[in-house]
């Protein structure tokens, strides 16, 4: 069996901010490899770097020095109109405050990334509900995100990244505002994800023990740095 | 993303805010309907002026007279000018020539004579002028009393209501009473043995009756080329028919070699708009007739009106101006509100074009809807205006006028103009909200 190339690669990465006169050096030098289909969590305390590098991966920033390739792509060489559609088509993005939008219902903030996406009107509403099954709440499919508790959002969240079929899901301290059960059961839903349909994951967070029971290798930052890139287990 | 997402996504966020939106789509809304008024008087006033000058004829009338008629400054005594080879008479085959020319509506003589009036046993010295059958459609009868001719001969005759009210100061009660019309006739005279010119003509005095059928307030026969205001006005057939002694006659016994033959003075020549006049005129100076209209003169009234509407947009344009202001600041406040809705929107792989198009949508569609609401407003505004200037009129005991017009070309203007001003209010939002970094957005709270 060949392998496959890894969906995420990492070279020498840096992402250094002018704050006043200093620099502050938010990621220095960190190489890092995600083989395709890994669940990879991403430790650190706060101020480490974890989310300026999920940024750098997500294509929301661009790195000051080195590259980021994902899925064959390097980042740093892209233009902010194919940032955007890589964005779209390639990665699918889960934070910490959910953020969905308060005004839509479920259905129209997971059809948002479709619409983005350009896809056909006729196709977009089984595609939704196909993301909402998938987290188990097509139940609530005409409601509003405040109608909904911490873990649904988050799992509307989720649907949302899912939509558009991207290749990575990136998710950004997801667990952070949720009781540890409900974190629990959101993880669970990551690491089905992850089996089936098969999809790449990174995964912010400083919950180590919920990211050892779920996450399939653990990469640790700190100051910036790469302190150390757990083998798989 | 596709236009209709755009737009549906557009129109979630105005309604979303839809009290601070709907006041700054009420902000160019009065910004429009101000501009709009204002050009809807000046357009008003400028159709006003035109329709007054176009009854008084003098715009789309041409005055032809023969060249050999021409005493121009310095051009000495008749005989020792060159007779021009192509001058010719203005005679009755030149009339029916000149009919035929494209364009012409009607060709007729100028006549005006003096007369004196009995009525009632009164004798009044007035004007009397022949009045073409194209007066009755040209709207210079409008608003009269009483009723046009009945037929191109009729022995009738509308008064204007100047020389009506010397006849009798309640004018509506001389429709249908009887005048004596008493006028020089112009007989031709055998021309004397030996003699080679014609043996001219005498003058006899005539009566004939007419019937008042109508009293004119408006100077339907103050047309150039003549000698006064007509008062007494008459069928221009039946004018022609009396061959009264005018004026010029004088002068024309002199060239005149056959004074049966009628031949003309001058003659007016009307055509279809004030835009042919000029055309038609090169065309009668080719045929060897002298030709001149008034054409310049409402080529001066247009650039006067083009100043004027000019400035009344300039004026107008100032409340819009502040409706500008207004968007702008709207937009701004939505990009400082939506922040995180923005960095959402790009994480989720919106380009900085989807975000710049989202806001620049939104400002289209409150100029749009400022817009029509702002010409609706400045509509009533005019009709407002017309109103109350026509309830003045009346109390002075004038006729009503129109001097507000929002014709279909102003309510596109308005509207377009609208959208126009709020998409370039809306350019400097939809950059900055373009450019946002969507890192520094998502973290806001």
């Amino acid at each position: 069996m060949t392998e496959l190339p890894p969906a995420i690669r990492l070279e020498s990465v840096s992402r250094h901010y002018l704050m006043g006169e200093s620099v502050i050096r938010a990621v220095n030098d960190v190489s890092l490899t995600v083989p395709t289909g890994e669940f990879l969590a991403l430790l650190g305390s706060s101020g480490s770097g974890k989310s300026t590098l999920l940024n750098l991966i997500a294509g929301l920033d661009r790195p000051t020095s080195g590259s980021v390739i994902a899925e064959g792509q390097d980042l740093s060489k892209m233009s902010s109109l194919e940032l955007a559609r890589y964005r779209r088509q390639t990665v699918g993005m889960v934070f910490q405050s959910f953020n969905l939008l308060p005004r839509m219902t479920l259905e129209e903030n997971v059809e948002l990334p479709l619409r983005l996406a350009e896809v056909d009107r006729s196709e977009r509403a089984a595609r939704v509900r196909e993301a909402l099954e998938r987290v188990g709440l097509e139940k609530r499919i005409g409601h509003r995100p405040s109608e909904l508790s911490g873990g649904e959002q988050q799992r509307t969240a989720i649907a949302r990244a899912l939509v558009n079929r991207p290749k990575i899901l990136l998710a950004d301290e997801p667990t952070g505002n949720l009781d540890s059960a409900t974190g629990e059961s959101i993880l669970t839903l990551l690491r089905e994800i992850q089996e089936n349909p098969g999809m790449t994951i990174v995964m912010v967070t400083h919950e180590s023990t919920l990211a050892q029971r779920f996450a399939g290798r653990f990469a640790v930052m700190g100051d910036g740095k790469l302190l150390s890139n757990g083998a798989p287990r | 993303m596709k236009f209709r997402d755009l737009s549906d996504l557009a129109f979630r966020n105005l309604r979303e805010g839809v009290l601070r939106n709907s006041l700054t789509t009420l902000g160019v809304a009065v910004g429009v309907a101000s501009l709009v008024a204002m050009l809807s008087l000046g357009v008003g006033l400028q159709q006003l002026a035109s329709s007054r000058l176009a009854k008084s004829g003098l715009f789309d009338s041409i005055f032809v007279t023969p060249k050999t008629n021409l005493r121009r400054p310095g051009g000495g005594p008749p005989a020792t000018r060159t007779p021009d080879a192509r001058a010719r008479p203005l005679d009755a085959d030149a009339r029916a020539e000149i009919s035929h020319l494209p364009n012409v509506i009607e060709v007729y003589p100028q006549i005006r004579f003096f007369t004196e009036v009995r009525y009632e046993g009164k004798p009044f010295a007035t004007m009397v002028a022949g009045m073409p059958e194209s007066s009755k459609s040209s709207g210079a009868f409008d608003g009269m009393q009483g009723s046009f001719y009945s037929s191109p001969n009729a022995d009738e005759t509308i008064l204007q209501a100047e020389f009506a009210k010397e006849l009798n100061p309640q004018t509506a009660s001389l429709i249908g009473k009887d005048l004596i019309l008493r006028y020089a006739e112009r007989q031709s005279l055998a021309a004397q043995p030996g003699e080679e010119s014609s043996g001219g003509f005498s003058v006899v005095p005539k009566d004939m009756h007419l019937r008042i059928i109508g009293v004119v307030e408006t100077e339907p026969a103050s047309g150039f080329g003549g000698f006064g205001s007509g008062r007494l006005l008459i069928p221009l057939p039946l004018a022609e028919t009396l061959r009264a002694a005018q004026v010029n006659d004088l002068r024309d016994i002199l060239r005149d070699s056959s004074s049966d033959k009628p031949t003309y003075s001058s003659l007016t020549v009307r055509v279809k708009s004030p835009a042919l006049v000029e055309a038609t005129e090169a065309r009668l100076k080719d045929l060897g007739f002298s030709a001149f209209s008034l054409l310049d003169a409402s080529k001066s009234l247009r650039i006067f009106f083009s100043v004027f509407d000019l400035l009344l947009g300039i004026f107008g344009s100032l409340a819009l101006a502040v409706a500008t202001l207004g968007i702008i600041n709207t937009l701004v406040m939505a990009i400082l509100e939506r922040r995180r809705e923005i960095g959402v929107l790009k994480a989720l792989g919106a380009a900085d074009r989807d975000v710049k198009e989202l806001f620049f949508v939104e400002a289209g569609v409150m100029g749009f809807f400022g817009g029509m609401l702002g010409t609706l407003l400045g509509w009533l505004i005019g009709r407002s205006l017309t109103l109350g200037t026509n309830l003045y009129l009346h109390r002075q005991n004038l006729p009503g006028v129109d001097i507000s017009s929002v014709p279909w070309w102003l309510v596109l203007f308005g509207i377009g103009f609208a959208v126009l001003v709020s998409l370039a209010a809306g350019l400097y939002p939809a950059l900055r909200a373009a450019r946002l970094d969507p890192v520094q957005a998502l973290r806001y709270e």
